[in-house]
């Protein structure tokens, strides 16, 4: 789907809004609030915060004993609640480049003479989007689920859902215009 | 066990063939999608299945018995009894209010009045439109009449539910509500249902999609028999 990076540091600044939280906290409150994001590790945490300490936006708010930065609690500092309002004001670029597999893959695939790979191809990532799709819809519908859980979900199926009918048209639109040239 | 099964159906519209020899089995308590393109013969295959119109050719069973060869009345019996259908607009009856909707199969199998207002203003409250029971359905929204027919397809408590396109006429997150609740309770008692959609999300409801395109199932789902590359320069 989208292959666009996700700002880990400044998701970690909206996480401290609401108070001071240890690094472990940080990645459990990332993993929960972002259910369908692929999850955060330990190192990428404390990397993250280790940047954010050094540019001001984050400080050490009290330490349990000596210890490493698993010990640690870490607060926002003014610039860095600044640094997030920033973040969150700013429009994203709208697809600034397309940058799918998915597509990469079909427009190669229309290039190739392989004909028989390419509908195989094809046909074997529509059985697998829509597995994907009815996984995510069974879990959003499910009488435990979360806002979270459904707002994540509903992100992922609309993807899946768009890709699915661009497949469609553009398998249409190549037929057709296939039709035109040879009749 | 198989509930319904298609073989070979065929159905023609004078000239236009709709139908050209569809096999299709559901199983007691599958929820299938019937997806593709418009004019594929969704619909038509949802109206053999249901036993509202007959094919020209090949055969429909339920439960293992035949009912293409059933006369009308027959077929009507078993609709009633046994089936639930549930179209795009929810087609309620104007002059009456939603409780009397919703009653109304339960009411023309031969069930009591009263009985048949109890199981009705249940349902409605199952679909969460229960303060709705004394409403026309012109003083409702397309969401709260989709549900309301919902629960008239539902009060007979069939075996298999027919849904063509019943989110088509709503917005998205109504549609969803109305088509989570269906797909809750047709699971609960163990319904099949036939869902009709051309949309991909929609299908993600159902356990299992058949892909209907030009009258075949189309087991690739993509229409790849048409030429793909190969002709492009
Ligand atoms: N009542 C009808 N009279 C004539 N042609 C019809 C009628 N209903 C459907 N058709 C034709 O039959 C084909 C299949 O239609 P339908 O079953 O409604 O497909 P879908 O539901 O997938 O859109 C189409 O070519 C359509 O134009
Ligand atoms: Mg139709």
């Amino acid at each position: 789907m989208n292959s666009e990076r996700v700002s880990v540091p400044h998701v970690l600044l909206g996480l401290l809004a609401a108070g001071p939280r240890h690094g472990y906290e940080l990645k459990r409150a990332h993993d929960e609030r972002l259910p369908q994001a692929r999850p955060l590790a330990y190192g990428q945490v404390y990397a993250s915060l280790g940047r954010l300490q050094r540019d001001g936006l984050v400080v050490a708010a009290g330490q349990e004993r000596e210890g490493g930065p698993d010990r640690t609690a870490y607060a926002l500092t003014d610039e860095g609640r600044a640094a997030l309002n920033r973040w969150l004001a700013e429009t994203e670029l709208p697809m600034p480049y397309v940058s799918s597999t998915l597509f990469a893959k079909v427009a190669v695939a229309l290039l190739v003479d392989d004909v028989d790979r390419t509908r195989s191809y094809l046909a074997a990532q529509r059985q697998a989007h829509t597995a994907r799709l009815r996984e995510l819809t069974a879990a959003k519908t499910a009488l435990s689920a979360s806002l979270d859980d459904v707002v994540a979900a509903d992100y992922a199926i609309a993807h899946l859902d768009a890709d699915l009918r661009w497949l469609q048209t553009t398998l249409d639109r190549v037929a057709d215009w296939h039709r035109e040239v040879h009749s | 066990m198989t509930y319904l099964q298609a073989r070979g159906v065929v159905r023609s519209y004078g000239p236009t063939p709709a139908l050209r020899g569809v096999n299709l089995d559901i199983a007691e308590g599958e929820v299938v999608a019937v997806t593709g393109p418009s004019g594929g013969g969704k619909s038509t295959l949802l109206h053999c299945l249901a036993g509202i119109l007959r094919p020209d050719a090949g055969e429909v069973r339920w439960r293992g018995e035949r009912i293409d060869t059933w006369s009308e009345a027959a077929r009507s019996r078993l609709r009633r009894s046994t089936f639930g259908v549930l179209f795009q607009f929810g087609q309620l009856v104007a002059e009456l209010t939603a409780a009397e909707n919703v009653a109304l199969p339960l009411l023309l199998a031969g069930t009591g009045r009263r009985e048949a207002r109890t199981a009705a203003l249940t349902w409605l409250e199952r679909l969460g439109v229960a303060d709705l029971a004394d409403n026309r359905p012109g003083e409702m929204s397309g969401g709260q009449q989709q549900r309301c027919a919902t629960a008239r397809a539902l009060v007979t408590e069939p075996r298999v539910l027919f849904a063509d396109e019943p989110t088509g006429a709503l917005d998205t997150l109504t549609g969803e509500q109305v088509l989570t609740s269906l797909v809750r309770l047709a699971r609960e008692q163990g319904t099949s249902v036939v869902l009709v959609t051309h949309e991909p999300r929609i299908a993600g409801y159902a356990d299992r999609e058949v892909v209907l395109r030009d009258g075949v199932v189309d087991h690739g789902g993509l229409g790849l028999e048409t030429p793909l590359a190969g002709g492009r320069r």
